[in-house]
């Protein structure tokens, strides 16, 4: 499904840490300017996919497969050239921001890094470009506040820097990590429509890695849902959120806590994740499936696309294209009666 | 009523933050007359803006810092102060979870070992005890031996938060202060720790004050919510009254921006002007500058945290009014 218009391709991306497979290959592609959900199971491997695809993970962690941009290989890229690309067209916001930022460096020196490194800004300018920065994302007194090193930050602040960093170098992908986890849900909707202004003025494409069903679905056209480090299912948010195909979607679905109504005990799925070194036969979800039969222990199921631009990696696929075939055509024939 | 486990007593705590190379330092007042109760075997939730202050009240009630005023009372006496050999062997009875899964713990000690950490400072059990215990923990959080022998950076973000969650849990505590425990985890594993929570709680009679930004779970788990904003509570009553009607018009922008998935959000309350600096803290109600409602009176009034009815505490001047008619001058 190659179109002209896509900025990054990742093909057949495998991971392996000491010879065991975390990630194994995953297919995803992401238009100029598009946004792309990443949801699933924690531990199923959306961090090392994008911390693979930029270089970004220990040596000793063995990374096949190939990840283009506007096709070029990063894979088979220099280290150099790597640099430039991170942080310049392409910036992370990684998962854990306290831990990112240097806690020996002023904000001022952290960001100021970013500006001269991928924007040849120096001096005066440095300042006042942070100033703005912090000011976009809501750092009150941020004239003041550049000055301040990241302990004497909140959670949710340092978070907002790490996302002024990221916007620092203009980048043409933003790869954003659980980047609204510490923040208030009102300061996480105005983040939201920042990095939505943001995209809609300068064409930045997002991939926004969440737990939080309810951001990915305000936020992005499209939705990947991972599991034991391959992609289940992907397809149009909207389709996906109010029709989910995978039982590992539905079961993540069906766990969310309502807002109102009465309380009751929660649905978690049962069991847990396999074990990546011992990984059962067939599909890595089998196990847990509420719907697995015999076909399900004896080989991984293949992707097959259900609906237009819908694809899923589960047996049930083939029933599942009939029954939405069969939706569609009485719904065809319900039209024609009306007409 | 029968004593708390904890009351916390107007605490205050404010930090001196430098304002630039030459400036003097300035008063940020991250806590400022914070004060409530919590039963043995209560949760209480705290939500609110990013940075008002939720997580240093966590760390005062503690006594991980000190409080400028006020006190916290743990199991009927005065908690004692942090660092002392009184308050470590209170340690083993209160826990806390943070924020930042990788920043609590060690990268140089497999995780199995930080969770046998506790056991050993306190001296529970032998150590072939201490193992099972350990392996048990493991379990009960939903990792492996295999996790248990793994360095931290060597984990997911949700699974380190579990490991976090194991070691907080290790000396089976009274009372536990959650701050942020499962906003790394995936909504299933989210729904794992938060029924695994209410089950401690009602097999152990644990308390826990549970700061998050999810208001589901917030929802789902406590009894009792409380709302901060610029280092004081806004509002507060029983879970479910607070997010079905919420009263304080910060709370209703909240509640109001809360996504749900497959939904669009129609009527979200978007908060104007800027994000609240508690290094200059605006007159009046501090919320009047981003308030869709305020009035004149806002600017200047400071409004307290009044009964407004069925068991629910507000500080708005308009919502005090229209509960209470004849309320005292402020
Ligand atoms: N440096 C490493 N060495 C060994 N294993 C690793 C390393 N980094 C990650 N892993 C493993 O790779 C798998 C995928 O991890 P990853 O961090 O991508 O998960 P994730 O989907 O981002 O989860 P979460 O939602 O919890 O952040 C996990 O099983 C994790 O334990
Ligand atoms: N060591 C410190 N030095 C100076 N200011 C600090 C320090 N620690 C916290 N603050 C400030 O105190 C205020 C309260 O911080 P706190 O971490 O308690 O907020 P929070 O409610 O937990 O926020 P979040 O939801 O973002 O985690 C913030 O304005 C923060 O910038
Ligand atoms: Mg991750
Ligand atoms: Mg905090």
């Amino acid at each position: 499904m190659a179109s002209a218009s896509s900025l990054v391709r990742l093909e057949g991306l495998t991971v392996a840490f000491d010879g065991v497979r975390v990630l194994h290959g995953v297919d995803v592609e992401l238009a100029r300017g598009g946004t792309l959900g990443l949801v699933g199971e924690s531990g199923s491997g959306k961090s090392v996919t994008w911390l693979a695809a930029l270089g970004l993970l220990p040596t000793k962690a063995r990374v096949e497969g190939r990840v283009l941009l506007d096709g070029e290989d990063l894979l088979a890229a220099s280290e150099r050239r790597l640099d430039a690309v991170r942080g310049g067209r392409i910036a992370m916001i990684f998962q854990d921001p306290a831990s990112a930022l240097n806690p020996v460096l002023t904000i001022r020196r952290q960001i100021g890094e970013a500006l001269a490194l991928h924007r040849g800004l120096s001096g005066r300018a440095i300042g006042a470009e942070a100033k703005r920065l912090l000011d976009l994302v809501g750092i009150p007194d941020a004239e003041r506040r550049l000055s301040a090193y990241p302990h004497e930050f909140s959670g949710g602040q340092n978070q907002r820097i790490m996302i002024a960093m990221a916007l620092a170098g203009r980048p043409d992908l933003l790869v954003a990590d659980e980047p609204t986890t510490a923040l208030d849900v009102t300061i996480q909707a105005q983040i939201l429509d920042l990095l939505d202004l943001v995209r809609r003025e300068t064409g930045m494409a997002l991939v926004l890695i969440s737990h939080d069903l309810g951001v990915v679905s305000q936020t992005c056209d499209r939705v990947a849902v991972m599991y034991a480090g391959r992609i289940v299912e992907e397809g149009p948010s909207d389709r996906l959120f109010a029709d989910p195909a995978h039982p590992y979607t539905r079961g993540l679905i069906g766990a969310l806590p309502p807002l109102d109504g009465s309380r009751r005990r929660l649905v978690s799925i049962a069991g847990t994740v396999p074990d990546p070194k011992a990984p059962p036969p067939g599909c890595a979800f089998a196990p847990r499936c509420l719907h697995s039969d015999r076909r399900c222990a004896v080989a991984q199921p293949s992707v097959e696309t259900i609906e237009p631009g819908r694809r899923m990696a589960c047996v049930l696929a083939v029933h599942r294209r009939e029954e939405s075939a069969g939706a569609a055509s009485s719904l065809a024939r319900k039209e024609t009666a009306a007409s | 009523m029968s004593e708390p486990l904890v009351r916390v007593d107007d605490v205050a705590r404010a930090y001196h933050a430098r304002r630039g190379l030459f400036g003097r330092p300035v008063e940020v007042a991250a806590v400022d007359g914070v004060s409530f109760a919590l039963g043995r075997g209560e949760t209480l939730g705290i939500v609110g803006e990013s940075g008002s202050g939720k997580s240093t009240t966590g760390r005062l009630v503690l006594g991980l810092e000190p409080t400028d005023r006020g006190g916290v009372v743990f199991d009927g006496a005065p908690m004692p102060k942090g660092g002392t050999a009184e308050w470590r062997r209170l340690r083993a009875r209160m826990q806390m979870i943070f924020q930042d899964p990788l920043g609590a713990l060690d990268r140089r000690l497999p995780i199995a070992e930080q969770i046998r950490e506790p056991l050993d400072i306190h001296g529970v059990g032998d150590r072939l005890s201490r193992l099972d215990r350990v392996g048990d923990l493991l379990d009960r959080v939903g990792l492996g031996v295999d996790h248990g022998r793994r360095y931290p950076h060597e984990l997911s973000g949700g699974q380190r938060q579990r490991a976090v969650l194991a070691r907080a849990l290790a000396t089976t505590p009274d009372f536990l202060v959650c701050d942020e425990p499962i906003s790394a985890l995936d909504v299933s594993i989210q729904a794992q720790v938060v029924n695994l929570l209410v089950d401690l709680q009602a097999e152990f009679g644990l308390a826990m004050l549970f700061v998050s930004h999810d208001l589901r779970v917030v929802r789902q788990i406590s009894r009792r919510v409380v709302v901060m904003y610029l280092g004081r509570i806004v509002e507060e009553g029983s879970a479910d009254d607070l997010f079905a009607t919420p009263v304080h018009p910060y709370t209703r922008a909240l509640v109001s921006a809360a996504p749900t998935p497959g939904r669009r959000l129609v009527d979200r309350i978007v908060l104007g002007g800027d994000p609240p600096n508690p290094a200059d803290r605006p007159t009046g109600c501090a919320f009047h500058p981003r308030c869709p409602v305020a009035e004149a009176r806002c600017r200047v009034e400071t409004p307290r945290l009044v009964d407004v009815g069925a068991g629910r505490r507000a500080a708005c001047l308009l919502v005090a009014a229209d509960a209470t008619p004849n309320r005292e001058a402020a």
